[in-house]
């Protein structure tokens, strides 16, 4: 007994050893390196937008000065949180209610293939067209009464965001075992009531996280509000009219020679990006206490 | 009428799930309800295609379908909308964004699913969607103050090193196509390597074991077993991203330089589809050609972004149809050549 | 250094199955690790250009422990497999008899957390000796799978000929290879005409016979045949069993089967494991008839498994 190898187990090549080894340090290197990004993102969003936040920063309207003191952005976050809110309003249910009519009575039926094709292709729209739709369709004929709005931003951000939750809340739904729905049917219970009584409340933690994830990626879209919901310096409560948001304030800033407004550009964007972390770690705490259960 | 413990309507009742007169009612006008909903989403489609037709048409019956589309050139004075410097712009920053994005994403997917060690799969993933988390305005500006000022360097030193290469050369533009394609590359890195990560996990366990088995190297197995089997999904997931590069418009339009016409070389400054809708909307409100124009635009992209998201999903579903013939029937046939000649073994 | 042939299982197993004779072994001498001549498997006896060397390979297993993490899955197995013959391995599910037989071509440690220890001698040498690669023991000890799995996207060729690729030999013929290889799977005239079709494209059985085709024309030592036949219909479990009978001509065979039936078809030896344990290895008649260990009687009278 012997530890040399015999013949039969002579080592492999030596090229392709070399092979394997150089491979599996690209693969590495090419990991870390799509990293690499992120780093520098985050280091440099909190080094650069820190130095802006302030309480004076999250408290007052930008002041539209050039000179002087440009204000806060206070009218920024609460029109985020205002128009979003709206779309969130108008998406999630609509698109849950679309998931449940796929999962729930069309199936695999012709209609339902062709509403789940079309909810794939609007998916994949770029967010601008839809901002466009939405100013050819409501802003140009000054529907409602006036050109830009915020509700009309929200409507283009809700239209962004509704193939995202439908995809999602099918996938939560179809996860719900049907022998929960066929034992409630089998009690004499209406279809109605199993989806509202039984598959819903089984499927909510996922179609919660799901609407999370969703409103993070609306709250941080600017091409569909340039057009509908415009910018404007103030805060307002008002639907109707011109609404600042986050996302525009930030695309407004960058472009200007100011120092300190390209600081506002900086502490806004880490406000957001803050605001969607945070929706994206509920999500995740949401997703992961309902496995748990 | 009474069979078992839960037959009777008290029962029903008392679980909360009996049916009532109103119930019977409740039951199609909640299905028809849901019906409409999705209705609506076959409506949202029909309307934009008619809405935007609608609003493009004094662009596109001015200049013609096709002249618009390849129009050479894009002149707001003039008032000559070409979209051709545009569409050639969105196809250079595409493209540097596949080059370079789809190699760091798949090998992440690749390291991820098959050489990192298990404890580590969880974070790297978490990590890598991170990067989809922030929202294009900020890549834009991080392209901006950081990107430009800091790449501006290394880029000269390329074009005069590399001069002799076609599209490279001459004087750098700060905003250009190469830092725009390296912004959609980051862009596109999480949808890419989730994808394809996706993808490459529901590789059969038996095939990569029938590799190693063979004495096959890590890597090997993965030439062997893992990226054949996967590639039809890997080809959609670049579809994909480049679906999503495509329409990208806010972080484009910031780092591009936003000029209508197209570049002679890498590090020009250039426009896209997405970034002159954006870049120009304010002035053109006025304008009814220049509105009808940019939306014609947007007609253009949309239309692009619909055709790369079927060749997408054709990609996947006949490779992955290609790869999973299922076996003819068992014969039924007795050995009689080869080695088995000599007679059948019996029990 | 190779062991001298095992004597211990000198008679054939005898029952009344009609069986073709075992030619000595002496008259098919495996060819020297590095030569590249072209081996004629079409079955027949063809010495000529066979080099007189040494016979068959064994593999010897001594003290063997095998586990998943802190889970002690194999203990303590002292076996020995005796060149070009074939041993079954029986036993109840989860008695370790896979287990076993992937620390053999160190499969086992794939799995995260997993490892073998103990000797584990390949004529001789241990394969988990420092400095030993195991890639190179993979190809030494070829392993066929319960479930047949050709690679997809290849080729019934390209499949054969994916293990003498890796490689990359340039003296290797590779038609000639493929062919043989096929001969020797008894699958060639089925598949001659369409070496171009998809692997997968073939029947169950078929497939099974091409992932043999694809073992040997690595050129291993040992076979290691995990369940074979369990996903395959009877007739295409026929075909596999009486080329597992020519295939012990060259190769030392190592089955596990959960099939008693089978084990006393196709193995000259059988060993029992229960429990992680080797409980007996005798000849497969003796197993059969009349083992020495309870625990062997109880099992192949069915008391259980």
């Amino acid at each position: 007994m012997s530890d040399v190898p015999a013949n039969a187990l002579a080592p492999i090549s030596a090229r392709r050893r070399h092979t394997d080894q150089v491979m599996r340090a690209v693969l590495l290197i090419v990991t870390l390196l799509a990293l690499v990004p992120l780093v520098l993102v985050i280091l440099r969003l909190l080094t650069s937008g820190l130095k802006a936040i302030s309480w004076d920063f999250f408290t007052t309207d930008p002041s539209g000065n050039f000179l002087g003191n440009p204000g806060g952005i206070k009218s920024a976050i609460l029109g985020t949180i205002e128009m979003i809110a709206v779309a969130a309003l108008i998406t999630i249910p609509i698109g849950i209610g679309v998931a449940l009519y796929l999962v729930e009575y069309g199936k695999q039926g012709r209609f339902a293939a062709t509403v789940r094709y079309f909810v794939d292709v609007l998916t994949g729209v770029p967010s601008i067209v839809f901002g466009l739709f939405v100013y050819v369709a409501l802003v140009v004929g000054n529907v409602g009464g006036s050109g830009f709005a915020a509700w009309k931003g929200a409507l283009a951000i809700a239209l962004l965001m509704l193939p995202i939750v439908t995809r999602s809340a099918e996938v939560v739904l179809l996860l719900v075992p049907d022998g929960l729905r066929e034992a409630a049917l089998a009690l004499g219970a209406p279809r109605w009531k199993v989806v509202t009584r039984v598959v819903l409340p089984t499927a909510a933690p996922g179609l919660v996280t799901g609407s999370l994830l969703a409103i993070a990626r609306g709250a941080g879209e600017t091409a569909p509000l340039l057009f509908t919901a415009a910018i404007v310096q103030g805060t307002s409560f008002n639907l109707n009219a011109r609404m600042n948001s986050l996302p525009a304030q930030i695309f407004a800033d960058v472009g200007q020679a100011q120092d300190r407004l390209v600081a506002r550009a900086w502490g806004a964007a880490l406000t957001l990006v803050t605001m969607i972390l945070i929706l994206n770690i509920v999500a995740r705490l949401v997703a992961r206490r309902s496995r748990s259960t | 009428m009474e069979a078992g413990a839960l037959t009777t309507r008290d029962d029903l009742a008392a679980a909360g799930l009996a049916g009532s007169s109103r119930g019977r009612l409740a039951d199609p006008a909640f299905k028809w309800f849901l019906t409409i909903l999705a209705v609506l989403i076959l409506a949202i489609i029909v309307f934009f295609f008619v809405f935007l037709i609608n609003k493009a048409s004094p662009a596109i019956s001015k200049f013609g379908l096709f002249g618009f589309t390849f129009g050479a050139e894009w002149n707001v004075s003039k008032s000559v909308y070409g979209a051709w410097p545009l569409l050639v712009g969105t196809l250079i920053t595409s493209a540097v964004a596949l080059v370079i994005g789809v190699p760091i994403a798949l090998g992440a997917a690749l390291y991820i699913t098959e050489l990192c060690p298990a404890r580590l799969r969880a974070p790297l993933t978490m990590l890598l969607e991170l990067l989809a988390a922030v929202p294009s305005v900020v890549y834009g500006l991080w392209g901006v103050f950081f990107l430009i000022p800091k790449l501006r360097p290394a880029e000269q030193w390329f074009a005069d090193t590399f001069s002799f290469l076609p599209f490279v050369g001459g004087s750098v533009a700060g905003p250009n196509y190469f830092i725009a394609g390296l912004i959609l590359a980051i862009m596109i890195l999480p949808i890419v390597s989730a994808i394809s990560r996706e993808v490459i996990s529901t590789v059969p366990a038996e095939l990569k074991e029938g590799a190693l088995a063979l004495g096959a190297t890590r890597w090997e197995m993965i030439r062997l077993a893992v990226l054949p089997y996967s590639r039809a999904g890997i080809a959609g997931a670049i579809m994909l991203g480049l679906g999503r590069a495509v329409g990208e418009t806010i972080a484009v339009t910031l780092v591009i330089g936003n000029a209508p016409q197209i570049g002679k070389q890498i590090f020009d400054q250039g426009y896209t589809l997405a970034a002159v809708i954006a870049n120009e909307f304010g002035e053109a409100a006025n304008n009814k050609l220049h509105s009808a124009a940019l939306i014609a635009a947007g007609l253009v992209l949309f239309v692009l972004t619909l055709l790369i998201n079927a060749i997408a999903r054709y990609i996947v579903v006949r490779g992955n149809r290609m790869r999973d013939i299922p076996p003819p029937e068992e014969e039924l046939t007795m050995p009689t050549t080869g080695p088995l000649i000599g007679g059948p073994v019996m029990q | 250094m190779t062991e001298p042939e095992s004597t211990e299982h000198e008679t054939p197993v005898q029952d009344d199955t009609i069986r073709k004779e075992d030619p000595p072994v002496s008259a098919e001498p495996e060819p020297a690790r590095s030569s590249a001549e072209p081996r004629s498997l079409a079955g027949a006896v063809t010495p000529a250009k066979e080099k007189p060397e040494q016979t068959g390979h064994t593999v010897t297993l001594k003290s063997v422990d095998a586990y998943y993490g802190e889970q002690r899955a194999v203990r303590d197995v002292d076996i020995e497999y005796a060149a070009n013959r074939v041993t079954a391995m029986i036993g109840p599910s989860g008695c370790g008899k896979s287990t076993l037989v992937r620390c053999i071509n160190r499969m086992h440690e794939e799995i995260p957390g997993a490892r073998c220890e103990g000797h584990v001698l390949l004529d001789g040498a241990n394969i988990y000796g420092s400095g030993v690669d195991v890639t190179a023991v993979r190809r030494a000890i070829g392993m066929v799978f319960q479930k047949p799995n050709p690679f997809p996207t290849m080729s019934i060729y390209d499949n054969v000929a994916a293990g003498v690729r890796l490689t990359g030999r340039k003296d290797v013929k590779l038609d000639e290879r493929v062919e043989q290889s096929l001969r020797g799977a008894g699958l060639w005239d089925e598949v001659k005409d369409r070496l171009g079709r998809p692997g997968i494209g073939l029947s169950g059985g078929q497939q099974q016979r091409l992932c043999i085709a694809r073992t040997i024309a690595n050129e291993p030592e040992v076979i290691i045949m995990d369940e074979p036949c369990s996903a395959l219909d009877p007739i295409a479990t026929l075909k596999v069993e009486d080329l597992i009978h020519e295939l012990k001509r060259r190769y030392t065979i190592i089955i596990v089967t959960h099939n008693m039936q089978q084990a006393a078809r196709v193995a000259d030896t059988t060993a029992f494991m229960l429990m992680g344990e080797l409980v007996e290895h005798a000849e497969t008649q003796k197993i059969f008839t009349n083992p020495d260990d309870p625990r062997t009687e109880e099992y192949v009278t069915g008391k259980f498994g």
